[in-house]
């Protein structure tokens, strides 16, 4: 991929003046229905950074809620729902979209729109919609977590409907291990994240903010994406962190890798007050949550790594590792009996790896 | 146009809401300890699990509690959440935020001294935000008044503990709390209910004195450093049957640890039974 500074909209050719006035228009109706200033009158500049669920005085920091504040402003959740995708602001210039199968992140500004992640194919149209109704300044970026479909089911959708400054699509960026899954999987080109990178990680400025791609080798795959946006102060998981379930160890995937990221999400983090707030936290499934969830998260899979790794060295088998029950104290919040991703399946990948960790020398994990 | 304007004023006065006569629990409260002090204000020993309708999972976490992890930098400055803080030393103010043009209260406002927590209860039936907002330490509260008892439904709650022995709280927490006031004795009942950690809901109640001179400030600058040279990232924990004090609260008052770790059969009266079988046995 070929870094490029990206133009503000009103330097896009062919975009029709007065398009762009009215979209500056209803982005700015948007600001203020949802209690946030606006930048200034200049065609597609979006919100200033506020909103944050802690700004203002002291007792306000913790008491009101963001949805406290679009009530506050008149909004109510049905005007924030798209095609049961609902739009929740996060903080600074980022927005989370719900409900759209993956979670997905979107990032406005003077410069565009930077999506990261698209959902499922099946909620596309819905996703497309309520990026409009937040910007309609002009798809620039959208970076992929992962090659899973349920957040790059509507890539196509959403890069068509953008443009990058030379007029093509908008332009998807992953790591080239998605784009080689993608590609095995027989996913279509007009879906395929075709701006790739090798490297641990990538940055760029866009939206008057640094923008950071993280790589995490071998965690729910062996191309995943963690994304960092400095001055709005998100950061966007992807499946390295869920609130919904154990972490998915897929094909390429590891628990170490899992255990890495979630620690470097922990390095770049930062609580406003006594563990709260501050860095905002968007997983690929769940809510919204800061340093704090993350923390217990990655002890969670520390501990019952280990535990596994510790029942494995002892020479236990699967199953006699599984009648253990070596995740007892998360099951209720974590584990799922039945789906695409069981508890016994989360322990046995872990039990696989840590065959392949004790082979050749015994490796007991590190208290 | 005096009798005017005294009918103007009448007339505006009758249209304005009616004043609600519910009794006021505002000012300055501090804790009276004389119920569970040990738990309250020392603070627990290590094992002590007695009265929590704990389930098996919270068992398992709390055999693997081990005390130091509270050492690790991003543990540090953890509060207690709303379904804790109540249970230590405390010492709170309520101030109500009322609606300028009818004066009704749209909200009760507390300060929380212990850890400098501040917490908002809706009184103007918003609803609780959806599942996808942040959970906070004090988490997301409406309430309403039946008679004289306001009672305060909460959601959105942080994870943490309901002691520091290891029990955990899930961020699937809610809360229910009844606020009774006596003259200058306030009754502060919680009903805790947690799907994941919890047999059934754990009610538990404190008592507070009104402070007609007000009450300290307790500041909690914390910052977090690193005390001991050790790997930032090391998660502190005891595998399955190597907690070594797990059973310190058992031995320090001679109790079964069966007793101490039984969860909801022990709360009841019914248990005395079983427990002398338990002592009798030893």
């Amino acid at each position: 991929m070929t870094r490029r500074a990206a133009q503000p909209p009103s330097s896009r050719p062919g975009a029709p003046a007065g398009r762009r006035v009215r979209g500056a228009l209803a982005v700015a109706s948007l600001g203020a229905a949802l209690g946030f200033a606006s930048v200034g009158a200049a065609p597609g500049v979006a919100f200033a950074q506020s909103g944050s669920p802690f700004d203002g005085t002291r007792p306000d920091r913790v008491s009101f809620s963001a949805s406290d504040k679009d009530a506050r402003a008149g909004m109510d959740r049905a005007e924030r729902t798209v095609d049961g995708v609902e739009i929740y602001h996060v903080q600074g210039n980022v927005y989370l979209l719900v409900g759209s199968g993956a979670n997905v992140a979107v990032q406005i500004g003077g410069d565009g729109v930077l999506v990261v992640d698209t959902g499922s194919a099946a909620k596309r149209a819905a996703v497309l919609a309520a990026i409009r109704k937040l910007s309609t300044g002009p798809i620039r970026w959208i970076v992929n977590t992962s090659a899973d479909a349920d957040h790059t089911g509507g890539n196509e959708t959403v890069s068509q409907a953008g443009m990058t400054v030379n007029g093509n699509p908008a332009a998807i960026i992953a790591h080239e291990n998605v784009l080689t899954r993608m590609t095995d999987a027989n996913r279509p080109i007009t879906e395929l994240p075709l701006n790739t990178f090798f490297e641990a990680g990538r940055d760029f400025h866009f939206n008057g903010e640094a923008v950071f791609l993280y790589h995490v080798a071998a965690a729910h795959s062996d191309g995943d994406v963690f994304v960092y946006f400095r001055g709005s102060d998100v950061l966007v998981a992807g499946d390295l962190f869920t609130t919904t379930q154990y972490p998915v160890i897929g094909k390429g995937g590891g628990v170490d890798g899992f255990v890495a990221g979630l620690n470097q999400m922990l390095d770049i983090a930062v609580p406003k007050y006594l563990q709260e707030g501050g860095t905002y936290v968007i997983p690929g499934h769940g809510r919204v949550c800061d340093e704090a969830d993350l923390l217990d998260y990655r002890d969670m899979v520390v501990i019952v790594r280990d535990r596994i790794r510790n029942l494995a060295a002892q020479g236990m088998t699967l199953q006699q590792v599984l009648a253990a029950k070596p995740a007892l104290d998360y099951d209720p919040r974590y584990g799922n009996d039945r789906g695409a991703w069981t508890s016994a399946m989360f322990v046995e990948a872990i039990y696989r790896d840590a065959g392949k960790a004790t082979s050749g020398k015994q490796r007991l994990p590190a208290r | 146009m005096v009798r005017a304007l005294l009918v103007g004023s009448l007339l505006l006065a009758l249209a304005a809401g009616p004043a609600r006569a519910q009794i006021d629990i505002t000012g300055e409260w501090a804790g009276k300890y004389h119920e569970d002090f040990d738990d309250r204000v020392p603070g627990d020993v290590q094992g002590d699990f007695t009265g929590v309708p704990l389930n098996d999972s919270a068992r398992r976490f709390a055999e693997a509690w081990d005390v130091t992890r509270v050492n690790m930098l991003e543990h540090q400055c953890q509060p207690y959440n709303v379904a804790h803080i109540f249970r230590g030393p405390m010492q709170f103010r309520i101030w109500t935020e009322k609606d300028p043009a009818t004066q009704s209260v749209i909200s009760y406002r507390e300060y929380l001294g212990t850890y400098q927590q501040f917490r908002t209860i809706w009184m103007d039936a918003r609803p609780h935000p959806p599942d996808y907002v942040p959970h906070t330490n004090m988490g997301f509260s409406t309430g309403e008044w039946h008679g004289d008892i306001l009672t305060v439904s909460t959601t959105h709650i942080k994870k943490e503990f309901y002691r520091r022995s290891g029990i955990p709280s899930s961020d699937m927490t809610t809360l229910v709390e009844h606020y009774i006031r006596h003259g200058n004795l306030l009754s502060h009942v919680m009903i805790i209910t947690d799907p994941v950690y919890l047999t059934e809901p754990w009610v538990t109640s404190e008592e507070f004195v009104l402070m007609e001179r007000g009450n300290q400030n307790w500041l909690y600058n914390c910052e977090y450093v690193m005390e001991v040279p050790m790997n930032k990232n090391t998660v502190a924990y005891y595998l399955p049957g190597a907690n070594p004090f797990i059973q310190d609260y058992a031995k320090k008052f001679g109790l079964p640890f069966e007793a101490v770790f039984g969860g909801a059969p022990t709360l009841y009266p019914e248990y005395r039974s079983k427990l002398e079988q338990l002592m009798n046995r030893r």
